[in-house]
């Protein structure tokens, strides 16, 4: 596709991405701030989710465990959600809309609704895919934060810093990840 | 300044994601059926590549190795992973994928975020079973490395060597691996990876 780094550019561009952040702030980590946006959506519904602690680390306690682990770390991002982690991932989808309009690849109108390897399988209409992509988004992020990452943290973050648990991780991944697209598209989509 | 380097940090992530393609499903998916591995061979080389240079920065002490952010391993790491690599394989998004298609404008990278949502509230609520488990419970020392950061907080396995050194290596490897594997194994045929293509 027109737009789209080789793999040598592409590699380099990923390898400074993931440097610059470390190098400035932190490694680059995604997955923890759908926590943050579903503990900001639970708080608005119910306000005592998160309340001010001041005996806590984080200042900050939930009545939900996940939220209250680490002194309250997760339930103070939530009570603030203009913090770097969150920001952070909001401005992703910026940076990918800015790409498309300066020169980089652009999807077709029906690559929006279903990748073609997709639509080669289970043809073009749309409910089925967005069905299976909703139901892969709550495999993707219940298993991401059962891992404590995702692809971001875990693998390339954490391989990068040689961390134990980014291996783990990109074996576990990598182990059920292969399998499934093999089954589900083949391995020649509808050339086979 | 904070918030100005996520802007910054998180526009420029999403701009490379978008680059390289890996916030277009269909790389992925191709990718992980073995049949278009040049994401995964830009994946190999931007790891290798930023360990050399983390490291090498580091002993020179231009990074900060109060940078780091080592994570704990525990079985649940890859018992979590595997369950990613179920939605991973058949949605063709991770979350940081996911949310750069959405600036791509791809509808289905929308149902993928939300239910993303669903099932990150999901594990919220279950996260107590799973603590009582044990699965959560730290091996191989927890937060550990392979190469010595020169961070306290982490323990390392190859403590007698300079750390740059092991990820020089380590980091060198993956570069090999990236440069080794090819493009395109064979559309269409049932070769492995290093395969002839059947046409």
């Amino acid at each position: 596709m027109t737009g789209q780094l080789d793999w040598l550019r592409g590699g380099i561009a990923l390898a400074l991405a993931f440097l610059i952040a470390v190098w400035l702030v932190k490694p680059i980590g995604v997955s923890t701030q759908f926590v943050i946006a579903d503990g900001m959506i639970w708080d608005q519904i119910s306000p005592d989710v998160v309340v001010e602690d001041p005996g806590t680390k984080s200042g900050f306690a939930s009545s939900n465990a996940y939220l209250a682990k680490s002194g309250g770390k997760y339930a103070s991002h939530v009570a603030k959600p203009v913090n770097y982690g969150f920001v952070f991932v909001l401005a992703i989808v910026f940076g990918a809309f800015l790409s498309r309009v300066t020169g980089g690849p652009r999807p077709q109108a029906s690559d929006r609704v279903a990748p073609a390897a997709w639509r080669e399988r289970f043809g073009a209409s749309p409910g089925k895919r967005y069905a299976i992509a909703f139901l892969g988004g709550f495999l993707v992020l219940y298993g991401s934060r059962l891992a404590g990452g995702c692809t971001s943290g875990h693998m390339m973050s954490g391989m990068m810093q040689t961390s134990l648990s980014g291996y783990l991780f990109a074996a576990g991944a990598f182990a059920t990840a292969i399998p499934a697209a093999i089954l589900m598209y083949g391995r020649g989509g509808s050339r086979v | 300044m904070e918030i100005f380097l996520a802007i910054f940090l998180g526009t420029g992530f999403g701009f490379v994601l978008h680059r390289v393609g890996a916030s277009n499903p269909e790389n992925i998916l191709n990718m992980l059926r073995l049949t278009d591995l040049h994401l995964m061979k830009a994946i190999l080389l931007g790891v290798g590549l930023s360990s050399i240079g983390l490291f090498l920065l580091m002993a020179a002490g231009l990074i900060d190795s109060g940078h780091l952010s080592v994570k704990d391993s525990y079985a649940g790491v890859v018992i979590g992973g595997a369950i990613l690599g179920l939605g991973f394989g058949t949605a063709g998004y991770c979350p940081g994928t996911g949310l750069a298609a959405l600036g791509d404008g791809r509808r289905d990278a929308g149902a993928f975020v939300l239910g993303g949502l669903l099932g990150a509230f999901a594990y919220m609520v279950t996260y107590p079973a799973w603590k009582a488990s044990g699965l959560l419970d730290h091996i191989l020392g927890g937060k550990t490395t392979l190469a010595v950061t020169g961070n306290d907080a982490y323990g390392a396995v190859l403590t007698g060597v300079p750390g740059w050194l092991v990820a020089l290596v380590v980091g060198l490897a993956l570069v090999v691996v990236a440069w080794a594997l090819p493009d395109r194994p064979g559309r269409g045929s049932r070769s492995l990876p290093r395969g002839v293509p059947a046409h």
